[in-house]
C-alpha cells in the first residue's frame, strides 16, 4: 500500500515535470516566431506606404520621396546570382570529394577541421581577405565579381558541411549494393547518392544564400558605395547591396528615410523569399521522385 | 525509377540556367528601367542655365570618405546628374579615415572629410605624387542637449563641459557639476568611439581626441540617442546639429559659455564662428591631377556654386559666399 502511494507521487511528480518542461519548449519555440512576427508587423507597418513602383525605379536621393533602390536591388540580384553559380558546383564537389573520394588521413581530417572553423569565422574577415586577394592583389577592383566571390568564400564553408551531411545520411547499403553489381565510384556517387543528397545539398544552399544576401559588413569592405547612378552591366562594373543602402537610410537623420529603410528591408525580404521559394521548389521535386 | 534518378543533373543544370539567366537578365532592364523615372531627368533636354555651351561631359568621378558629408555630395551629385546625366558619380561611405587611405592612392578623385588631412595621410599623399586641395563647404554644428524637462541646465561652459566628460570623471549627480542644480543623477548620451563627431567633440571639451570617460550610453546610430535624451528627465548628451534639427521638438538645446556668454546653436551663430568651440568645417579634397579631367573640374565648380543652398536643405550650415569664391579660384 505504501509503495502504490509512493508509487502514485513519483507518477505525479513525473507527469507535472513532463508538462513543465514541454510548456517550457513551447515558450522557446514561441519567443523566435513572436519577435519575427513583432519584426514583419513593424517593418510593413514602417514601409509599405513607401513601397511603390517609383521606389524600385529609383536612383539615391536626398529627397526622400524622390529616393529609391535601383541600383541597390540590382547589384544585390547580380551578387548573389554569381555567388549562387560560383558555390553551388564548388560546395558540392568538396562535399563529394571528401566524403566519397578522399581516403581518410591526416590530410582530410585537417582541410575538415579547417572547413569547420570557417563556418564560425565573422563576415567581416572575409570582407577584409577578399579586399586584400580579389580587389588588390587580383586586381579585380571593386566590382560584382570582388564582391560575389568573397561572399562565395563565405558561404562555402556552410554549403560544404550541409552537402557533407546531406550525403552521409545516403545508407551505406545502397553504395554497396551498387558496388556489387559492378557501378564505379562515379556511378555510385552520380546514381545512388546524389539523387538522395540533393535535397539536403538544396536545404544548404538556402541557408548560405539567405546568409549571403543580409551581410553588410563584408560588402563596405569590398565597395562602400550608396550614391550609384547605374545598374551593373558586367561582372567587372561597380555595385552596391540592399543592406548597404538600408544602413545609411537608418542613418540619417530626416524621419522619412527611417520609412524608406523599411520599405528597403521589405524589397529584401521579397528577393531572399523568391530565392528560398526557387530552392524549395526544386527541393522538393527530388524528394517526390527519391521516395517514389 | 532509374529513369528519374538519372535526371539530377537536370537539376543542377536547371539552377544553373536559373542564375545565369537571373544574372544575364539584369543588363537587358537598364534600358527599360530608367524610363519610369524619367521624369526626374527632362532637364538634359532643355538647355541649362548655365552661361557654358552645353559640352556633353563623360566619366566617372569616384568619391567616398565621411558619411557626414555624404548627404551634402549626394545632393550635389544627385542635381549635377541632371546636367550632365553622361558622368558617372559614385560616391561611398567609408568614413574619413577610410577615404583618405583611398585617396592618397590616387584611388579616388575626391575625398569627403569630416576632420582636415593628418599629417601621416599627408604624408602618404606626398610619397604617391598626390596633390589636393582643402575645400570647406559647410559647417557641421555639435549640439548638447538635454530633456524638455530639465530647467536648469540652459546653459553649461567648456568648463562646466570638460569636467563631465573628462577620463576618469566622478560626476554622478548634478549639483557636482553646479552646487544650486538639483541633487539628482545625470546619465549620458553620447555618439560611439568610431565616429568622427566622437573625435572632434573629445579634442574640442576634454583638450584630446578620443579621451573620454567611457561609462556612457554610446551608439553610432544618433536616432538611439535622440530617443535616449527624449525619454530621460536627467538626460545629458551631444550629437550633431542635423539630428537636432530634425528633432527639435524632443530635446532641448544647452548655450554654450566659452567665456563669452552663453551661445545656442543656430544658423547664424555656427556661421559667424560665434558658437565656438562646438562647431568645425567640414570639407572635400580634391585630387589635383583630377582636376584637368573636364568633369571633374565642372563637378567641383557645380559643387561650389550651387552647393550653398544644397547645404542648407539637407540639414547643414552653409559658409559665407566668400569661402565658395576662395574655393573656386583654388581650384583654377
Amino acid at each position: 500500500m505504501k509503495n502504490g502511494l509512493a508509487f502514485q507521487r513519483h507518477l505525479k511528480v513525473r507527469k507535472i515535470k513532463g508538462n513543465v518542461l514541454s510548456t517550457l519548449f513551447l515558450l522557446a519555440t514561441l519567443t523566435g516566431i513572436l519577435v519575427l512576427i513583432v519584426l514583419i508587423v513593424d517593418v510593413f507597418k514602417d514601409g509599405l506606404g513607401w513601397l511603390d513602383w517609383q521606389f524600385i525605379t529609383s536612383y539615391p536621393s536626398r529627397k526622400p520621396q524622390e529616393a529609391g533602390l535601383l541600383s541597390a536591388l540590382f547589384g544585390t540580384l547580380w551578387v548573389m546570382a554569381l555567388t549562387a553559380l560560383f558555390t553551388f558546383p564548388i560546395g558540392i564537389g568538396t562535399a563529394i570529394y571528401l566524403e566519397e573520394y578522399a581516403p581518410d588521413n591526416r590530410l582530410r581530417r585537417f582541410i575538415q577541421t579547417n572547413i569547420n572553423n570557417l563556418a564560425g569565422v565573422p563576415s567581416i574577415v572575409y570582407g577584409l581577405l577578399g579586399l586584400a586577394l580579389f580587389v588588390q592583389a587580383l586586381a579585380l577592383g571593386r566590382s560584382v565579381l570582388a564582391g560575389a566571390m568573397t561572399l562565395t568564400l563565405m558561404s562555402l564553408p556552410v554549403i560544404i558541411i550541409a552537402a557533407q551531411e546531406a550525403i552521409r545520411s545516403v545508407p551505406q547499403s545502397h553504395r554497396l549494393g551498387a558496388f556489387a553489381l559492378g557501378a564505379t565510384r562515379w556511378q555510385v556517387v552520380r546514381r545512388i547518392v546524389m539523387p538522395t543528397a540533393i535535397p539536403g545539398m538544396l536545404t544548404g544552399t538556402i541557408l548560405a544564400m539567405s546568409r549571403a544576401i543580409g551581410e553588410a559588413a563584408p560588402m563596405i569592405a569590398i565597395s562602400a558605395l550608396v550614391y550609384l547612378t547605374f545598374i551593373p552591366k558586367d561582372p567587372t562594373d561597380r555595385f552596391t547591396v540592399l543592406p548597404i543602402q538600408i544602413y545609411n537610410w537608418v542613418s540619417r537623420p530626416q524621419e522619412e528615410f527611417g520609412h524608406l529603410a523599411a520599405a528597403g528591408i521589405i524589397v529584401l525580404l521579397v528577393v531572399l523569399l523568391t530565392m528560398n521559394a526557387a530552392a524549395i521548389f526544386l527541393r522538393n521535386r527530388y524528394q517526390k521522385r527519391t521516395e517514389e | 525509377m532509374t529513369n528519374n534518378l538519372r535526371k539530377w543533373p537536370v537539376a543542377l543544370a536547371a539552377l544553373l540556367a536559373i542564375t545565369v539567366l537571373l544574372g544575364a537578365c539584369t543588363p537587358t532592364t537598364p534600358t527599360a528601367a530608367p524610363t519610369p523615372a524619367s521624369p526626374t531627368q527632362p532637364q538634359p533636354s532643355t538647355p541649362a542655365p548655365t552661361a557654358r555651351p552645353p559640352a556633353a561631359l563623360s566619366g566617372t568621378i569616384e568619391i567616398d570618405g565621411s558619411s557626414t558629408v555624404y548627404p551634402i555630395t549626394e545632393a550635389v551629385a544627385e542635381e549635377f546628374r541632371k546636367v550632365h546625366p553622361q558622368v558617372r558619380i559614385n560616391v561611398g561611405i567609408s568614413g574619413t579615415g577610410g577615404g583618405f587611405k583611398r585617396f592618397v592612392v590616387g584611388e579616388t578623385q575626391i575625398s569627403d572629410a569630416s576632420r582636415a588631412i593628418s599629417s601621416s595621410e599627408k604624408e602618404l599623399a606626398t610619397k604617391n605624387n598626390i596633390q589636393w586641395a582643402e575645400l570647406p563647404v559647410a559647417y557641421d554644428g555639435l549640439s548638447v542637449l538635454i530633456n524638455p524637462k530639465n530647467a536648469w541646465a540652459t546653459s553649461m561652459t567648456t568648463a562646466e563641459l570638460k569636467k563631465v566628460w573628462a577620463p576618469g570623471s566622478t560626476v554622478k549627480r548634478w549639483n557636482q557639476v553646479r552646487t544650486e542644480w538639483p541633487d539628482k543623477p545625470i546619465n549620458l548620451y553620447g555618439p560611439g568611439t568610431d565616429s568622427g563627431t566622437f573625435d572632434y567633440f573629445t579634442e574640442v571639451i576634454t583638450g584630446k581626441a578620443k579621451a573620454s570617460r567611457p561609462d556612457f550610453t554610446a551608439s553610432e546610430d544618433d536616432n538611439v540617442l535622440v530617443q535616449g535624451i527624449a525619454g530621460d528627465p536627467n538626460s545629458l548628451g551631444y550629437f550633431g546639429y542635423a539630428y537636432y534639427a530634425e528633432n527639435k521638438d524632443k530635446m532641448k538645446l544647452v548655450a554654450i559659455d566659452a567665456g563669452k556668454g552663453p551661445v545656442l546653436p543656430t544658423v547664424e551663430t555656427i556661421n559667424n564662428g560665434t558658437y565656438s568651440p562646438l562647431s568645425r568645417p567640414i570639407f572635400i579634397y580634391v585630387n589635383k591631377a583630377a582636376l584637368a579631367r573636364p568633369e571633374v573640374k565642372e563637378f567641383v565648380r557645380f559643387y561650389m556654386t550651387q552647393g550653398p543652398k544644397l547645404v542648407s536643405e539637407v540639414g547643414y550650415v552653409p559658409m559665407n559666399t566668400t569661402t565658395y569664391d576662395e574655393n573656386l579660384t583654388k581650384i583654377r
